[in-house]
């Protein structure tokens, strides 16, 4: 089975060797070559340098034979533009998007992209860390 | 009418001072501040909202919710795909255009289904084209959402169009002949107009008919070869 993840970042790096590791073939792009420093020396998948937007650079990391593709860029409008390529173009199933405005996340959630938002979740992390020091609304 | 202008560039600002002097009510969204500055000079700053229009709440901000159109002419095209996708799905607005900067990610704007685009790119391209002293066909405009193409085609001295006249011209269904250029000038195409050879005539088609004129009027030539912008557009599968 093939994964394509779009964006080699301290996300995408880890996730492509998580995704390896569990015996996937995968195929990481990134338009900085350096950023695939990241991935450590003995990393088994696919490196393909260029901007993810550009069709033929989708095209070299074999997204119509994959099984599953993940847009983790540090762009959300990148992200949101790539998922729906890898929807409407190549109709693969498992699109995971993932989107830092929190807004933005739910209206293309409703359109149908499987959208993940860190920031609302960071949101409910950092409200549980507060709550867990006990502290209460009204002194006394 | 109101437009709510997204990127405030050279585009967006001349877009909106052309508005504006139409008497049309108008809104430019721009996120540089040096910009901004610029923009708010020349139009009044309550014409402007600072801020990133991709953001949903910037653009109500803006006024989105009661805009007749969206003009999105930043200058990335991830970001103009994303407001028109926004302005569309959210807010309904009637009426959408969107700025394709790299004529190469076309292909995506159509995919995503944005009928309205505009591109400066392929637009000058085009009239650099129209402007090389031999050239065979060349795309001087498209109305992409009408489907409507107007082309320029050069009669070479093997064309069979060379000394003939405009009626007896058998040309594929829908396309019209409008004008003969002829030493720097134009002729509007009457049925008694004499096409010589070396001149240029603009036909007017339906979008997809450009192979089937290239086959009669440039006879020997591959059509592939010929129409250049199609070669700009990311050809996939």
């Amino acid at each position: 089975m093939h994964v394509v993840i779009a964006g080699c970042g301290r996300v995408g790096s880890g996730l492509a060797r998580d995704i390896a590791h569990e015996g996937f073939e995968v195929a990481v792009i990134d338009e900085n070559p350096d950023a695939f420093y990241q991935l450590g020396e003995n990393f088994p998948g696919e490196m393909i340098v260029g901007p993810a937007l550009d069709w033929s650079v989708l095209r070299k990391a074999r997204l119509k034979d994959a099984a599953a593709f993940v847009a983790c860029t540090d762009g959300d409008n990148t992200n949101l533009v790539i998922a729906q390529i890898a929807q409407k173009k190549y109709g693969i199933g498992c699109v995971v998007c993932r989107v830092f405005d929190p807004l933005r996340a739910e209206l293309f959630s409703e359109a149908g992209i499987h959208t993940v938002c860190p920031t609302r979740e960071l949101r409910a992390t950092l409200f549980d860390a507060v709550r867990a020091c006990r502290v209460l609304p009204k002194a006394g | 009418m109101f437009v709510l202008i997204v990127g405030g560039g050279k585009v967006g600002l001349n877009t909106a001072r052309q508005l504006i002097q139409l008497g049309h009510e108008i809104v430019v969204v721009e996120q540089r501040s040096t910009r901004y500055d610029v923009v708010a000079k020349v139009i009044g700053d309550e014409y402007v909202v600072f801020g990133d229009g991709t953001e949903i709440w910037v653009l109500e901000k803006a006024g989105i919710g009661r805009s007749d159109m969206v003009v999105a002419v930043t200058g990335d095209d991830e970001d103009n795909i994303i407001i028109a996708q926004i302005a569309e799905l959210k807010f309904g607005v009637p009426k959408v255009v969107a700025r394709v900067n790299n004529p190469f990610n076309q292909a995506t704007f159509d995919l995503l289904g944005i009928e309205n685009t505009v591109s400066a790119t392929t637009g000058m391209l085009n009239l650099i084209m129209h402007e090389l002293p031999t050239h065979k066909f060349v795309h001087l405009l498209s109305l992409r959402r009408e489907k409507l193409e107007l082309v320029e085609l050069e009669v070479g001295d093997n064309s069979p169009f060379a000394n003939t006249l405009v009626q007896d011209i058998d040309l594929p269904e829908g396309v019209l002949l409008v004008a003969i250029l002829r030493a720097g000038g134009a002729l509007v195409a009457r049925g008694h107009s004499e096409i010589l050879p070396g001149d240029y005539v603009i036909c007017l088609l339906p979008r997809g008919q450009e192979e089937e004129l290239i086959k009669v009027f440039l006879p020997g030539e591959e059509a592939g070869r010929v129409q250049d912008d199609s070669e700009l557009e990311t050809s996939d599968g």
